[in-house]
Order: C-alpha cells, then sequence, then structure tokens
C-alpha cells in the first residue's frame, strides 16, 4: 500500500509567521535491566528470535506478571531527575487492544496512576534556556517486534506473512510524556524539540538505566504537533508523528509537520487527528491510521500485580544518590574549562563531553583536549561514523600526546600522525612515536651542522636568499631534512639556534617544509 | 478387600505408609473405576493413566528405598482442567485450547507432584470457569452422581462428580463465584475456597483474576485439609499470593472433630433466606444451625446489607476482566486456529478463531464486559461495582467483629435437571447468590454436606465463612459439625447416592 500523496508544504518562515507550533513529545526508553519488567527472561539484544521467551512474556494461558524491582528503583530515579512527584502508591493497569506482537492483547502499562509526576527538563538551544514541563512519567512493557515480509511497505497490509520475535515483549519501558510545549519562539520549535530528546537522553546515560541508543530502538520518540493562528489560545487538532529515530529526525519531523500543517491550514481545510508514519530517508511523513474516535483502550487496574508504593525513604535515598545531571555537569565542566554555553553546546552536540572530560582528567589541559577531539578526532569518528568513544583511541592516549606536544617533543602536525598511528592500531603514542621515528629534533648542534653542510653544498641558493629571496630556502630545508631524516615537520626553539650563516632571518620562528622528505 | 476407591484420602495415604496397598494398586483400582462409571459422569476431560502410574510407582519405590512419604504420598487426585499440566493437555473446557500442550506445570500442579499426589487426570468444567453447572463445558455436560439427569454444580462439576462417583479421593477446583463450593454442595462432597493469595494462581488459567482462587475439594472436611496444605502458602511467581505461613488447617480438623466447637459464635446471615430458598435447602439449614448450637456454639443474625448488590456487582467485574484476559487467545502462539487459508489477514483469523473456539456464555461474558469497561461506561458500571466490593469488605469486617464465623445455605436449591437453566442465564446466576460475596471481599469459605432435602432426596450444602487468613476456622467448624452428622446419619452421606 503506497498510496502516499505528496503533501503540500508552506515556506517554513511564512508558516511561524502566520503560525504557533504546540508541541508534546512522547519518549520510550527501553530500560538497560538485565530482566525483563515481568518476568525473568533476559533482555540481551540481538539474540535468535523467540529465544528470551517464557510462559509470562509469551502470554501462555495461566501466566502471571511479577514486577521488576529494578525497574521500579530506574523509574523513580528518572522520575527524581526529571524534577517529577514520586507516586506514594499507584498501580499498573491493562491497555486492551488486539495485535499480533502483543502477547496478552493488553500491554501491561500505568494509566491514571504513574509512578512520576509533573516535573520539567531545561533545555538550552541558541544559548536561550527553555523549561519543558513533564506531564508524567510511566512503566509498561514493550511489545514482541513483527517483521512484515513482502508487500511494498514494509507494514502489515500487503504483507505475503509476518514473522514475530518475542525477545523484545516484556522488556521494561518508562515513557515520558511532556506538558504541551508552548511558548517556545517558532523558529526555534523544531531545535527545542531535538534538544529536549537530547538532554532527555543524556540524563537517561547519566543515571545509568539504559543505552538509550536510538539507532537500536532503545529510545523512539513521538512527535505530537499541532499549530494555531499566531496569538490564539486554542490548540489546533494534532498529528502523531510515530517513531521518529533520531535526533535530527526529530527536528525534522517537527518542521516538515509545521509546514504541512500550515499549508493544509492555510488554504481552508483540516487537519486529521491522525498517526504518521516518519520517513527518514526523505524527512516527510505520511499518514497513517486516522482516529476517527478516540482509541476506547477499556484501561483497568492490572489485577494480577499489586499496587506500587515506593516508601518514602527509599525514595529520598534514591534522590540522595542521583548522579550529578547532565546539566550540572555541563555548567560546572564549562566554569572548569573557562568555554561559553554556546561551546560547551558543540562539545556536548559532538557526544565529546565524556571523552574530553577524561582527557583532561588524565593530564591534559581543557583547550587541548577539545581541540584534539573536536577537530581530528571528530572529523575520523564521522569519517567512519562511529561515535568518538568507539574510536580506538583513549583518553589516556590523548593526553599524552598533548603532553608530547607541550613538552615540545611532538609538533601538532607529528601529533596528527601520531593519533594517526594509535587509530591504525600500531600501539599507544609513545609506541607510534617510536616505530615512526616521530621526533621533534631538538639537538640544535646536529641540525646547525647539518644547515651548515646544506648552506655550503648549495652556494648558489645560499646566495639567492641572502639577496632577500626567502622563498629559495626550501630547498636548503629539503637538504637538512634529507641530512637529519626529520620527517614532515620540525621546530626551532631559540633564538640561539640562529645558524651562523645569518639565516633564517630573525623573528622567523619556525621553518615549515611545503612537502614531505 | 475393601474396595480402594472408597477410602478416604487419609486412609489412603495410610494403607500406602504402612504397606497394606501399594500406590500402583491404587491408582488401578481408581482407573479402573474411571473406565467402569465416567462414560456415564463424563467428570474427565482427559485420563492420564501413564503418568499416573509412573507417579504410583515412583511413591512405591520411594517407600521401598526407606523415604518418608508426605501426608499424601500415592492418593489420586482429579485436577481441574483450568490448571496447566506440562505436556498433559489443558483445555479449560474450551474448543480454543483443544490439543494444547502446556510446556509448563502450574504452581498447583507443581505442588501436587511434589507431595506424591497422582494426579489421575484433568477433570470437566464449564468452559474457562463460567458457569454453575458444567454445561458449559465444549465437550460436554458433567452429570451429578446422585442422577444422572442433573447437574453436578459447576463450574468445577467434574471435579465434584469425580469425588461423588468414587473416581477420585482428592480433586482440585476453582473458586471465582462458587465454583468449588456449588458443586461441593449439589454433590454432597466438601469444597473450600481458601483466602485470595491464599494458593497461587501461577498456571491457573485466568478467568476473573482478583476474584479466582484455587482450592481443595475432598470427601471429608480432613481430606480437604490435607489438600489444602499440599497447596498454599506463597509463591514468588503469583504476586497477589500471601506471603504468610499457611494457616493450621489439617490440626483444626483434627481439634473440631476431637474437641468440638464450644463457645463458638456463629453468625447467620440475614440476607441468605427468602424467596428462591428451596423449602428442604432451608430445612437442612436451619437444621445444621441446631445442631451447632447443640454442640455449644452461641448463634447471632448477622445483617450484611451489601450483599444485595454482590450478585450484579460480580457481574461486572467477573466479565469485565474475562474479556480482557481472554484476549490472548487469538490463534497467533497456540490452540485453535481458523481461516488460516492464505486468504484472511490476520485479524480475521483472530476473528474467525473466536468466533469458532468460544462457547455462548464466554462470548455473553466477553460482551459483557468490554462494554463495562468502554470509555464512557467505566465509571457506571465497573467503577460501582469496585465500590460495591469495598461495602461488602466492610460488612464481613463488621460481621467478624461479633461472630467467628458465618453460616448459609451454600446454594438456594439442590441440584437442578440438565438443561432446566441453560436459557435462563439470570436463573443460572442465582445459583451462586450465597457464594459470591465471599469471593468479592477475598476471604475464606466451605462448603460441606448437611443432609439430603426430603423433597427431592437430593444432597444440601452448608456454607461456613471466615475471615481472610482465617481458614482455619472452616476446618474447625466443618469438622465439628461433620462428626456430629456422621453420628447422626451412622455413615458418610455419599453411601446413600445410588450404585453406578
Ligand atoms: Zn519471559
Amino acid at each position: 500500500m503506497s498510496t502516499a500523496t505528496t503533501d503540500e508544504l508552506m515556506d517554513l518562515d511564512e508558516a511561524l509567521a502566520r503560525f504557533d507550533p504546540v508541541m508534546g513529545l512522547e519518549v520510550h526508553v527501553e530500560l538497560g535491566t538485565s530482566t525483563k519488567m515481568f518476568c525473568s527472561c533476559p533482555t540481551e539484544f540481538g539474540a535468535e528470535p523467540n529465544t528470551q521467551v517464557c510462559p509470562t512474556c509469551l502470554g501462555l494461558p495461566g501466566a502471571l506478571p511479577v514486577v521488576n524491582a529494578v525497574a521500579v528503583e530506574s523509574a523513580i530515579r528518572i522520575g527524581l531527575a526529571l524534577n517529577c512527584s514520586i507516586a506514594e502508591w499507584c498501580r499498573f493497569a491493562r491497555k486492551n487492544y488486539f495485535y499480533p506482537d502483543m502477547p496478552k492483547n493488553f500491554q501491561t502499562s500505568q494509566y491514571d496512576e504513574p509512578i512520576a509526576y509533573d516535573g520539567y527538563l531545561d533545555v538550552e538551544v541558541e544559548g536561550r534556556s527553555f523549561r519543558i514541563g513533564i506531564e508524567r512519567a510511566h512503566m509498561e512493557e514493550d511489545t514482541g517486534k513483527s517483521t512484515h515480509v513482502g508487500g511494498a511497505t514494509g507494514r502489515i497490509h500487503g504483507a505475503d506473512y509476518s514473522l514475530v520475535d518475542y525477545n523484545r515483549a516484556g522488556i521494561p519501558l518508562i515513557e515520558i510524556v511532556t506538558k504541551p510545549i508552548v511558548g517556545v519562539p517558532g523558529h526555534l520549535a523544531p531545535a527545542v524539540a531535538r534538544a529536549y530528546v537530547a538532554e532527555l537522553r543524556e540524563l537517561i546515560v547519566a543515571l545509568g538505566v539504559s543505552e538509550a541508543r536510538m539507532e537500536r530502538g532503545q529510545m523512539r520518540c513521538d512527535v505530537n504537533l499541532s499549530l494555531k493562528p499566531a496569538g490564539a489560545e486554542k490548540f489546533g487538532t494534532r498529528s502523531e508523528t510515530k517513531n521518529v529515530n533520531s535526533l535530527r529526525s526529530v527536528e525534522r519531523a517537527a518542521r516538515f509537520e509545521i509546514q504541512r500543517h500550515a499549508a493544509v491550514l492555510a488554504s481552508g481545510g483540516t487537519i486529521v487527528q491522525e498517526t504518521r508514519h516518519f520517513h527518514e530517508d526523505k524527512g516527510t511523513t505520511t499518514s497513517g491510521r486516522v482516529k476517527e474516535e478516540a482509541e476506547d483502550y477499556r484501561y483497568f487496574p492490572e489485577p494480577d500485580l499489586v499496587p506500587v508504593a515506593p516508601s518514602r525513604e527509599w525514595v529520598e535515598q534514591l534522590r540522595a544518590t542521583l548522579p550529578e545531571l547532565p546539566g550540572a555537569r555541563r555548567k560546572r565542566l564549562a566554569q572548569d574549562w573557562a568555554i561559553s554555553d554556546f561551546d560547551m553546546q558543540s562539545v556536548v552536540n559532538a557526544g565529546a563531553l565524556d571523552v574530553i572530560e577524561a582527557t583532561v582528567a588524565a593530564g591534559s589541559d581543557p583547550a587541548s583536549a577539545r581541540k584534539w577531539w573536536l577537530g581530528e578526532l571528530a572529523r575520523t569518528a564521522n569519517e567512519r561514523a562511529v561515535e568518538l568513544a568507539e574510536l580506538p583511541i583513549t583518553p589516556a592516549h590523548v593526553a599524552r600526546i598533548v603532553e608530547l606536544v607541550s613538552a615540545g617533543e611532538l609538533s601538532d602536525k607529528l601529533a596528527r600522525q601520531v593519533i594517526e598511528g594509535v587509530l591504525a592500531g600500531e600501539g599507544d603514542p609513545d609506541a607510534v612515536v617510536a616505530k615512526r621515528g616521530l621526533k621533534v629534533v631538538s639537538d640544535d648542534g646536529a641540525l646547525l651542522t647539518a644547515i651548515d653542510e646544506a648552506i655550503a653544498a648549495n652556494p648558489a641558493v645560499a646566495e639567492k636568499i641572502r639577496g632577500g629571496n626567502h622563498k629559495a630556502a626550501g630547498v636548503i630545508v629539503g637538504a637538512v631534512m634529507k641530512a637529519t631524516r626529520v620527517s614532515r615537520a620540525f621546530r626551532l626553539r631559540a633564538t640561539p639556534a640562529v645558524p651562523s650563516a645569518g639565516w633564517p632571518p630573525a623573528g622567523t620562528e619556525r621553518v615549515r617544509p611545503r612537502s614531505g622528505p | 478387600m475393601t474396595d480402594l476407591t472408597k477410602r478416604t484420602a487419609a486412609e489412603t495415604a495410610a494403607a500406602i505408609a504402612n504397606g497394606e496397598v501399594s500406590a500402583v494398586e491404587v491408582a488401578e483400582a481408581h482407573l479402573d473405576r474411571i473406565a467402569k462409571v465416567d462414560d456415564r459422569i463424563n467428570a474427565f476431560l482427559h485420563v492420564d493413566a501413564e503418568g499416573a502410574l509412573a507417579a504410583a510407582r515412583a511413591v512405591d519405590a520411594k517407600r521401598a528405598a526407606g523415604e518418608k512419604l508426605g501426608p499424601l504420598a500415592g492418593v489420586p487426585l482429579a485436577l481441574k482442567d483450568l490448571f496447566t499440566t506440562r505436556g498433559i493437555p489443558t483445555t479449560c473446557g474450551s474448543k480454543i485450547l483443544e490439543g494444547w500442550l502446556p510446556p509448563y506445570d502450574a504452581t498447583v500442579t507443581r505442588r501436587l507432584r511434589e507431595a506424591d499426589v497422582v494426579i489421575l487426570g484433568k477433570s470437566n468444567m464449564d468452559e474457562f470457569a463460567m458457569g454453575s453447572s458444567t454445561e458449559n463445558s465444549a465437550y460436554g455436560p458433567t452429570r451429578n452422581p446422585w442422577d444422572l439427569d442433573r447437574i453436578p454444580g459447576g463450574s468445577g462439576g467434574g471435579s465434584a462428580a469425580a469425588l461423588a462417583s468414587f473416581q477420585a479421593p482428592l480433586a482440585i477446583g476453582t473458586d471465582t463465584g462458587g465454583s468449588i463450593r456449588q458443586p461441593g454442595a449439589v454433590t454432597g462432597t466438601v469444597g473450600v475456597k481458601p483466602t485470595y493469595g491464599g494458593v497461587s494462581r501461577y498456571g491457573m488459567v485466568a478467568f476473573s483474576s482478583s476474584l479466582d482462587q484455587g482450592g481443595p475439594c475432598a470427601r471429608t472436611v480432613l481430606d480437604a485439609a490435607l489438600l489444602h496444605e499440599a497447596i498454599a502458602g506463597y509463591d514468588m511467581l503469583d504476586s497477589t499470593s500471601i506471603d504468610a505461613p499457611v494457616p493450621a488447617v489439617v490440626e483444626a480438623a483434627k481439634l473440631g472433630a476431637t474437641q468440638g466447637i464450644k463457645g463458638l459464635r456463629v453468625g447467620v446471615v440475614k440476607q441468605f433466606a427468602g424467596e428462591g430458598y428451596q423449602a428442604g435447602v432451608v430445612q437442612r439449614f436451619q437444621e445444621s444451625v441446631e445442631l451447632l448450637r447443640a454442640l455449644g456454639a452461641e448463634i447471632v443474625e448477622i445483617d450484611c446489607p451489601s450483599f444485595d448488590f454482590a450478585l450484579p456487582a460480580y457481574y461486572l467485574i467477573a466479565p469485565s476482566e474475562c474479556s480482557s484476559n481472554l484476549a490472548r487467545f487469538d490463534a497467533m502462539r497456540y490452540g485453535l486456529r481458523v481461516g488460516d487459508d492464505g486468504a484472511h489477514s490476520a485479524e480475521e483469523v483472530t476473528a474467525l478463531t473466536r468466533e469458532a473456539g468460544f462457547g455462548a456464555e464466554v462470548k455473553r461474558r466477553i460482551m459483557l464486559g468490554t462494554y463495562a469497561l468502554s470509555s464512557g461506561y467505566y465509571d457506571a458500571y465497573y467503577g460501582q461495582a469496585q465500590k460495591v466490593r469495598t461495602l461488602i469488605i466492610r460488612d464481613f469486617e463488621a460481621a467478624f467483629t461479633q461472630v467467628d464465623v458465618l453460616v448459609s445455605p451454600t446454594t438456594p436449591t439442590t441440584a437442578f435437571k440438565i438443561g432446566e437453566r441453560a436459557d435462563d442465564p439470570m436463573a443460572m446466576y442465582l445459583a451462586d447468590l450465597c457464594t459470591i460475596p465471599t469471593n468479592l471481599a477475598g476471604n475464606a469459605g466451605m462448603s460441606l454436606p448437611c443432609g439430603l432435602a426430603p423433597e427431592d432426596g437430593l444432597p444440601v450444602g452448608l456454607q461456613i465463612l471466615a475471615p481472610a487468613m482465617a481458614d482455619d476456622r472452616l476446618y474447625r467448624v466443618g469438622a465439628a459439625l461433620e462428626a456430629a452428622l456422621l453420628e447422626q446419619w451412622g455413615r458418610p452421606i455419599l453411601d446413600l447416592a445410588p450404585a453406578l
């Protein structure tokens, strides 16, 4: 079924001039517990289909759920980190609907009694801070995973057959729902949506409750969006774009929906309340299921589970052991490193906070650590499409390189070669330096002798230089390098090292050959 | 040699333990009895002769090896088909589970095996325990051994009939609104609904999760107590199971039989009388109350006004929970699958399977429950019913400040004829009038035979109710009354049943 029609879009600036966006974000996070939400099946990613299942998570007749205490603890910690109130008493509820990948045909979730509610998360965009209200965070179980084989869309309609893997069924999820996000300047709204998801991800990772890897579906986002005429009070009809699974996509989906809604509304049309599918490749959304009437999930309290009533002592204990949260940590590090919020933003965006902090801890100065991780290494990570932390170079390596540079034993150019060597698996920085013979020649005596010899061997060139033609120096430099077998770069450190022949001219500190040895 | 099938469980266990008979002989005697009579009774949906004999041989081997045997080792039992049994068919009386072989044992099943109880097979029941006559079984009704034209009660008619026809001395039932007690009453046997959470529900296929409770069925109070202790106790696989010591029911049964109930305060529930109660039932009940008084009990009338609302509340809560519990029967993972011919979508296959696989009563309750939970109706139906539930709990609490136990007829009438109420669900539902409040409140109840109604010669049941986790009181009172009645009658009531 590929009847996706092309939607009319309004120019973004025009759309934002005429309408105010109202956003709501629903984020599902798979908790990193070692067992499932209601049974003791393992949760490891990537196992053979249907090998991590039991009567409970398969929904076999007679099987019963038992709540995973670690998941409850994780939920409370997330709630606390999001400045939420923690329920003194809450229950699970059954959300009833039929779907083949849901073993019991109801999802054990929470309805009107979430474990955490009424909090907020501050995010920064372009140096401005926005407070995103958190409606609730509740616990639930994941469904199985369907693969629809055959058919054009990969969706159930039109498929020849479907395969269901229940390994994922029953994995603990926390669903975090924002309050309607209003009052954000329209042009920043998509970026704020992205920043919120990014900040939430950071927070989840900092809490250690999930790896929150979006590409693995460990964190999934639904973007709800509506427009209202600029300045109006009443919210418009919203669309719900499901499974927007990267930070970039969150921003793109929000932007696309703003433009689409605006075009519909401007042409006198009405927005249909519906779920929409996001298309990663084109950055567009298409209509999914139309919600003609609100779906009736027939929620009722889950009779197979007793209420969850976290004692206040426990909650306070958990509060006391919360790690430093990303926002506070960024503020502290920005101060320590003497950088602006804006610069900190680029560090965060590059995913370099942890590695830079570790590099500084290993002895590097903050500026150098930042320079290497955001420069050379970010480029490599980008080329290899991996995270910085996944590069085969450690913060300790980088710190050592910084140390060698500041000790004058490596130039920047040489340092880059050392990094290249480490990344190529040639060993730690010292090993690479030794193997490749990368050393700044600081033995001025040997160098001066070589220079003298080179000048003597090229009297005509020397004459040109003396006559003011400094470009001719390359020949002498080449000869010196050949003689000293020094590679790409070297450094003359002090004025006393001016050769007796009166070269280079006073005031010139560095000589850089144009080409290699 | 005496008929091994006529013995009580306690006697059989003792005979096996002292070597008078082997467990295999006992099992064979019961399997023979099943072969002889069950084509007329239809108490069993599946007889596991091989498994039963293997279990019996294991008991004999243990004894031969000098190992100490448990109090029910080698005693045969009929297990209600609502409990999962690894590798043995479990249908819940429904076509939708025909042929399903569970990959796991229910906790009750496991505990029975651990107690060396010999499971003869799976007993018949109303489909998914929904019914009061066992007529709703997809595999044909069970017949009452007292009169083959009559119902054996339900939903656990198979278990009760197996006891009454001497096919097994013990059985397991489940009681959501009276499914242990009402069949016990109309077959002249003993049935106990333990305190909710007293016996694990893990592996007991859910009808109404907040009401369902597995429990023992037997021919004597002591046998029921022995079975109760074998299956009860905390289970970490059932979150609603109670983490506390099991009430000392065996000791209570022994004390009741030997030391009586002098000084016990017994409440007669005012609401369980009047229109709809059969004269012979009322007569036997009143005689039993007088007998209790004669045994030294103090009799008090107790008013429980909210009990009048128990039946309607039950018929909102139970169907609501069942509509959700039974959603899993979708043809995707196990059981029946209809219409999987490449021409139907998954959704259609689910619909066709449920259409073909569920019986009329199950469908009726699924629809009732779906409606009651619908948005806009939830507060008026499910929400309101839960409030009634709270009021009933309060009535019980108030009652138990005045008395130690409550008594009533178990069910308003004796066994009715097969087919008599089949087309009148409301009349059928009335059979559980006296038993339902206990399920709503989660406390404990027992039914034991208290005579035959003069007008039809059929068994009448007396119900005893006790507070939650005071199950031992049921056994104390039940055993005392049983002993006094036995003295009056001169023989067990089942000796009066027609021979099969
Ligand atoms: Zn599992």
